[in-house]
């Protein structure tokens, strides 16, 4: 197909350069520097997209990111496919793929626009008032086939293979727009000599500079101007010029989130590039140049394909060489619309009719459309529209001085452009919680009172003419370059320029004369219409946020930056008070709408999270382990072996460690250094046991609360020298335990002579467990006395030529060791240790048989046994409170505790099913056999091979009273009281007495 | 009250919808109330329909400082579900499923309650093991929730992402079928509607500035920016602001105010049939009637009534999001917000009585208040209407972090060893 | 993200920190006060940060919870 409407000369287009895309599956050209939308005006296609609810036929109302009609598919390939994305925004690349939305079966005919005919039924809100009889038809029938009705696009379904990156940048001036006010102010704060970032939305900077073909500057073009401007900031070293960069957050403390879009507009992207990227930028200052968007008129069916806005439509022809339509009808309440006319009238468009609701229009561009003989009718309204794909004619109508309609007067068109006049684009101001003020004159709000450090300039606090938003983006650019620091003065420069009188006028709400039944849409992509608001507001809400979430006007996907001002106008109308009575919604984050992607970043799969691995981890990856997450660590949860099961490779794990030695990494229990001449008395403030007597050389299991008594965290604490402990902590609690000891470190007791070093990463641990290992070890340790090594002492020397700090400590119940050594060593050592306990059957073991093993001897982990509602009695510990002490932690909560009533806790208690083999399910509840009452819960639950029976650690009340007593375990499909008979036992079930810690 | 229903949509229509009404009245304050309450939102709204429809305490206000629901009513993300650990919690809850099941026939306003199921997915050992402990004692409590396997989870959620060699892959979950979302806007309006017709004033913009009380130290009436009420009840409800209404009484409360976001993408086709949360990578998302994918955010780390939080706190929603379903990478987010919640020290509520004679109140949420709305609006009224509270709320009282009798559903829940 | 001034380090991103509660809680007080009650106060709140990916340190400081400005003066004790 032809682009019959493209204009023969001119435009910002490379007509050089003819792309070939397609749209709907209908093939189509244009040309690079076009955008999909003004590809498909030049090709006469304005029928892109169905409305929400009513799926009325749309085509483009904007020619930029406030379009909220023209939505498309975009689909790359089958995995890349993004559904919303505005047809004014889409670059065009050779073999560029395009697809209508929510219509079904096509574009041109869709059975959804059968909700167009039913519009009388669903009113706002229509939603609240039925589907509530019968009641389960609810969730069968109504619910099923209103959501069927939901949403845009498609989302996509498979996983986005491309990559999106983020990085923070930090600057003096951040300059958000790259029109003349923004230009100007960039300028000007890189000749202070400021650090300075510009940023524009689209590829081109420029902004209205793009498609001022009148106007000259410093007595040249407008482009010379650009040109000049951009290769100044091009040429300044302390500039990055960042295009395609939307600014979309303002958030606290002069940080402004960026989203640069990097290969969309590309045909064959480098795979090597990310598809966008997330810009963190901290400013000193910020200057935001955000421009205005221009407003439609509310007159009834304004909403038809070829009625768009007249400063877009001379955007498409200016800066794109196509004429939007063959003849023209504008309506307008502001002089802008006169300087279409014109522009369009030059390119050969007939212009059927100017209508203008103003009774005059004195400016000099009604001045020159009536120099140039277009048909000018003022005090003249809108009534109507036909056309079913696209505008065929428009009703206008004389208002006599009362504002009544006179006769209809049909006027046949293929192209209505409207304008309502400019709303400053005050969101990011707004975002950053900066005060903005209703301005009676402009009929707008405008920033007033910045939160943070901003500077605004140019049309986005209402300045109109040229020349003076350009000295005010200058004097902005300075003045931002100053606060920050920057102390040069950039020269002055005055910005002559010379051009017609600026545009002038505008109005917000609804057209006169709405005819009866007729519907004037304010928010087009959500189809709400002046009478739904009037609606909104008979039915008693009054406030703007109660009508925007009531009706949903300005909850579409532009954000109410086409709709917010009309639905206010019409809203103060309907309630008869000022707009600033009636409110402003909140402009929220994003500015447009910004790819997840971004801010998930390169976090996925492996780089979700930091993947931490033990010194150890290949040889269990080597020895086939199979891994367990415990918090960000990797831990090897058991080592089958060919043919083996977990349960298989767990029995004969644990039955090695009891019968002959097993190897265990443990090198992610958390470790800290604490030394210091007060390092024993800083440990016996925090920690519930004793720690001045504990001789250098041993050990002691040490019990950490928080401050309301409850258990904290665990772990074996060794005493190296008078002045030093070597501190373990539990896996997950490594981080709390270092924060909570260097917070009272610092603030409370700033008077003890103590330093703290985590060396979790330091240290590889491998626990060697079982009979034989001593035998194991002698071979291969230099200066440690073994034979003198008791339960619970430790020692330093050498293990296969590396430093050592020897554990004789048990995890397991049997005697054992926990060899410490550089974890640079820690994969040589455990091949030392592998090949001399090779004879004796050393074996190595996972967390799982771990957990068996140290069940058995009724050795709790925090975490699973515990669960921070448990005090150090519940748990059986209260024997190691050292009550003599002056203060720990915890102190006085468990003395509050105490002075409770006793009874009603529950207890750590060990169970034995009835049937033997009968592992419970951890997490099962434990009722009382009588009368079902619940009484706790199963925290641990294993097979022990060593008992050749199931065993169980649980959370009873008062379970210490009922040793002995029968209880059930409540299964998920039963009553509870047929559930599984348990004996409530001490929680100890192997070696009760502890004769096998000695060897 | 003008009935809503099909037919009377129908009558409107022909008519133009001239014929609808205010669904409420917008009455100047009187000079007294036998019961104020303080916080126009879901559950101070509620609190006055039960009062009304319940206790015949029929001469009531709520006063509300901005506008009916504009506060974490109007920004949460409308999870409900009822599968807590505790026995109190679970009791609290589930009453309040009950209710929210024949909420939208009560008040005569189509709440939408979507009971699409409420998926808690494991990714650790840790996390199944705090599935099933909660699966155990739901199923005793006679509350719902059930274990799936990931294929089990796929097939209920499909755009899940269950490949074993995720950094967190999905070992399973836990769904309460009964669980779902609701329209959160509607719950305001139609509580405030029935209350209205029942004859509660709802006073909207009337910011409560002091609140009085008599040589015996119970509280004799409110000061507010629309002039003084006489009242011997008050109940405060203002979710966020509750230690600064307290603080007018002289009550000191165990909360702190915390920023929490959540987002909205942009409206696409069903894509997304129920609730989806993950404690272990943080996330919380559902489709709304609309199409918008609900996504909930942590709340930031530091105390805040600025109703807005950080980037990095979405970002690393997000995160979890794209890492979960991997398909949505390329949606948008069209929207973002923030809300205040008040948190206590054990993540769980208070409905209670306080020290002053005549001094209620119901808060604490933390990020779950909307799904309590009407069963703790409903316990609360009666707490109110019978100077005791009913046997369900009665643990959450304030003295409980005195007592050392905590519901520490947080603590129960989130340790990793 | 908050842009938080590190006495020792100078100023830095928010996620360079952890928060670390009101300021001046004291432990010799009522054990309830120390534990659940709360001032939570809109505008000036004393509070403690520490720079747990920097220099480690805890110091204390002022921010108004209304706009998270932090404010003037720096707060003695931590």
């Amino acid at each position: 197909m032809s682009q019959a409407l493209r204009t023969a000369e001119g435009g910002r287009i490379d007509r050089a350069n003819p792309l070939g895309f397609s749209f709907d599956g209908r093939s189509y050209r244009g040309f690079a520097g076009d955008t999909l939308a003004s590809a498909l005006l030049a090709n006469g296609v304005h029928l892109l997209a169905r409305s929400f609810k009513y799926h009325r036929p749309r085509g483009l109302l904007t020619a930029g990111s406030d379009e909220p009609n023209a939505l498309v598919e975009l689909a790359r390939d089958a995995a890349r496919c993004t559904p919303n994305l505005r047809a004014t925004q889409i670059e065009l690349y050779e073999g560029l793929r395009a697809r209508s939305q929510n219509r079904t079966p096509s574009l041109a005919f869709d059975l959804g626009a059968v909700n167009d005919r039913l519009a009388p039924l669903l009113p706002a809100g229509f939603y609240y008032k039925t589907f509530m009889w019968p009641k389960a038809a609810w969730k069968r029938l109504y619910e099923p086939s209103i959501r069927a009705m939901a949403g845009l696009g498609r989302a996509p379904t498979r996983p986005d293979p491309d990559r999106y990156a983020q990085r923070y940048a930090h600057c003096d001036v951040l300059v958000v727009g790259s029109g003349p006010a923004g230009l100007a102010a960039a300028l000007a704060a890189a000749e202070s000599g400021a650090r300075v970032i510009l940023c524009d939305e689209q590829a081109a900077f420029g902004g209205t500079l793009l498609a001022e073909d009148e106007a000259r500057i410093e007595g040249g073009s407008a482009e010379a101007f650009r040109a000049a401007s951009l290769a100044t900031l091009a040429a300044a070293p302390r500039v990055r010029l960042l295009a395609r960069t939307t600014a979309f957050g303002y958030f606290p403390h002069n940080m402004v989130g960026l989203a640069e879009r990097i290969t969309d507009h590309l045909a064959a992207p480098d795979p090597r590039l990310p598809r966008e990227r997330l810009w963190q930028v901290r400013a000193r200052e910020v200057v935001l140049a955000t421009g205005a968007h221009e407003r439609p008129l509310v007159f009834p069916e304004n909403d038809r394909p070829g009625i768009m806005l007249a400063e877009a439509a001379r955007v498409y022809l200016t800066r794109y060489g196509v004429r939007p339509g063959t003849r023209a009808v504008l309506a307008t309440a502001h002089d802008g619309a006169y300087r279409t006319a014109l522009a369009l009238h030059r390119a050969g468009v007939e212009i059927a009719a100017i209508a203008d609701l103003r009774g005059t229009a004195g400016g000099a561009w009604p001045a020159a459309a009536r120099d140039a003989g277009l048909p000018v009718r003022l005090s003249t309204t809108i009534l109507g529209t036909t056309g079913r794909r696209r505008v065929a004619r428009v009703d206008l109508a004389r208002l006599d001085a009362d504002g009544r309609c006179g006769v209809v007067e049909p006027v046949p068109c293929d192209l209505l452009l409207m304008s309502g006049g400019f709303t400053p684009s005050v969101h990011l101001f707004s975002q950053s919680r900066g005060r903005l003020r209703f301005d009676d004159t402009l009929q707008a709000y405008l920033p007033d009172t910045p939160a943070e450090r901003t500077h605004v300039a140019g049309a986005c606090r209402g300045l109109v003419a040229l020349a003076d938003v350009l000295a005010d983006g200058y004097a902005a650019g300075a003045a931002a370059a100053q606060a920050a620091g920057c102390n040069r003065a950039p020269s002055a420069r005055p910005f002559p320029v010379t051009a017609r009188e600026s545009p002038a006028g505008g109005m917000l709400g609804a057209l006169p004369g709405n005819r009866p039944g007729a519907r004037a849409f304010v928010d087009f992509q959500n189809d709400v219409t002046a009478k739904d608001l009037a609606l909104a507001t008979r039915e008693g809400f009054r406030s703007i946020e109660h009508i925007k979430r009531y009706t949903t006007t300005g909850m579409a996907t532009d954000q109410g930056k086409s709709s917010n001002m009309n639905a206010l106008g019409i809203v103060a109308d309907a309630l008869g008070s000022p707009i600033p009575a009636i409110g402003l919604t909140t402009f929220r984050m994003p500015y447009t709408p910004t790819s997840f992607g971004i801010f998930a970043g390169a976090a996925r799969g492996d780089l979700f999270e930091p993947l931490r691995m033990t010194p150890m981890h290949a040889q269990a990856a080597a020895l086939g382990a199979v891994f367990e997450d415990v918090g960000q660590w990797k831990r090897a949860r058991y080592f089958p072996r060919a043919g083996e099961d977990m349960a298989a490779a767990v029995a004969r794990e644990c039955r090695a460690v009891r019968s002959a030695c097993g190897l265990f990494d443990a090198s992610t229990l958390g470790k800290i250094e604490i030394v210091g001449p007060d390092a024993a008395t800083f440990l016996e403030r925090l920690y519930v046991n004793a720690w001045h007597r504990l001789p250098s050389g041993r050990c002691r299991y040490g019990l950490l609360l928080r401050e309301d008594g409850f258990i904290f965290d665990d772990g074996v604490i060794g005493r190296l020298a008078t002045d030093r402990f070597h501190v373990t902590t539990t896996t997950g609690g490594i981080g709390r335990v270092l924060a909570m000891m260097e917070d009272y470190r610092q603030t409370e007791w700033p008077e003890l002579d103590v330093w703290l070093t985590a060396t979790t990463e330091q240290w590889a641990v491998l626990a060697l467990q079982g009979p034989r290992a001593k035998d194991i070890l002698a071979p291969l340790v230099e200066a440690v006395d073994l034979a003198a090594m008791t339960h619970m002492s430790l020692a330093e020397g050498r293990i296969a030529g590396v430093p050592l700090r020897l554990f004789r400590v048990s995890f397991t119940g049997e005697m054992g060791f926990e060899v410490n050594v550089p974890a640079s060593a820690g994969a040589a050592v455990w091949e030392a240790l592998m090949a001399a306990g090779a004879a004796c059957g050393l074996t190595p073991y996972g967390t799982e048989a771990m957990h068996v093993l140290r069940a058995e001897k009724g050795y709790l982990v925090i975490g699973q046994d515990t669960d921070g509602t448990v005090s150090p009695d519940d748990a059986g510990l209260g024997r190691m409170v050292a009550r003599g002490k002056p203060d720990f932690i915890g102190k006085r909560a468990l003395e509050a505790m105490a002075a409770r009533p006793a009874g009603g806790r529950q207890h750590l208690v060990g169970l034995l099913s009835e049937t033997p083999a009968q592992v419970l399910e951890e997490g099962a509840q434990i009722v009382a056999e009588t009368d079902g009452a619940r009484l706790g819960h199963v925290t641990s639950a294993y097979y022990s091979p060593t008992l050749g029976r199931a065993i169980a650690l649980a959370m009873v009340r008062d379970g210490r009273a009922r040793l002995g007593e029968r209880l059930r375990v409540a299964l998920p499909e039963a009553p509870a009281r047929e559930g599984h008979a348990v004996r409530v036992v001490a929680p100890v079930f192997y070696d009760p007495e502890g004769a096998r810690l000695d060897g | 009250m003008q009935r809503f229903s099909a037919w009377t949509l129908l009558r409107e229509a022909f008519g133009g919808h001239r014929g609808w009404r205010p669904q409420w009245r917008a009455p100047e304050p009187k000079p007294a109330y036998d019961a104020v309450i303080i916080g126009g939102g879901g559950h101070g709204l509620a609190t006055a329909y039960y009062l009304a429809s319940e206790h015949g305490l029929r001469n009531i206000a709520v006063l509300e400082r901005g506008w009916l629901g504009g506060g974490n009513t109007g920004r949460n993300t409308t999870i409900i579900r009822s599968n807590y650990l505790f026995d109190e919690s679970a009791a609290l809850y589930d009453h309040s499923v009950k209710l929210w099941e024949g909420l939208s026939q009560a008040l005569n306003y189509n709440v939408m309650f979507s009971q699409r199921g409420v998926m808690l997915l494991a990714h650790t050992l840790h996390d199944v093991h705090s599935a099933k402990r909660h699966i155990h004692a739901n199923r005793l409590n006679g509350v719902d929730n059930e274990w799936l396997t990931p294929a089990q989870a796929k097939a209920f959620c499909p755009p899940l992402n269950i490949a074993a060699n995720m950094r967190y892959p999905v070992l399973g979950a836990a769904l309460q079928r009964r669980g779902g979302v609701a329209r959160h806007d509607a719950v305001a309006w139609g509580f405030a509607r029935a209350a209205d017709a029942l004859g509660v004033d709802i006073i909207q913009n009337c910011a409560v500035t002091a609140i009085r009380r008599d040589a015996s130290g119970a509280v004799s009436a409110v000061e507010t920016t629309r002039g003084d009420i006489r009242t011997r009840k008050i109940g405060v409800a203002a979710a966020g602001h509750t230690s600064l209404v307290m603080a007018m009484a002289g009550v000191r409360m165990p909360l702190e105010s915390y920023p929490l976001q959540a987002l909205v993408s942009e409206p696409v086709k069903p894509v997304f049939p129920c609730v989806v949360m993950s404690n272990t990578v943080h996330a919380y998302i559902s489709q709304s009637d609309k199409g918008e994918l609900v996504i909930g955010a942590g709340t930031d780390a530091y105390p805040s009534y600025s109703q807005r939080g950080g980037l990095q706190v979405n970002m690393h929603t997000l995160d979890a999001i794209c890492e979960l379903f991997p398909a949505f990478r390329r949606l948008r987010m069209l929207r973002n917000w923030g809300g205040i919640v008040d948190v206590t020290p054990d993540r769980s509520p208070i409905i209670a009585r306080t020290a002053v004679p005549g001094l209620y109140v119901n808060c604490g949420w933390g990020t779950g208040g909307f799904k309590a709305t009407p069963g703790a609006a409903h316990l609360f009224a009666w707490t109110m209407a019978q100077d005791a509270p009913h046997p369900i709320n009665a643990p959450f009282t304030i003295e409980r972090f005195r007592d050392g009798r905590l519901i520490d559903e947080n603590a129960a829940a989130a340790v990793v060893h | 993200m908050l842009l938080i001034h590190c006495p020792w380090c100078g100023p830095r991103a928010e996620i360079e920190f952890s928060y670390a509660g009101p300021a001046q809680l004291r432990r010799d007080g009522a054990l309830e006060d120390l534990l659940y009650l709360r001032d939570n106060p809109k505008g000036r709140h004393e509070e403690r940060w520490r720079h747990a990916h920097g220099c480690g340190q805890f110091f204390a400081t002022a921010r108004d919870t209304v706009s998270d400005f932090f404010l003037p003066p720096p707060v003695a004790k931590p």
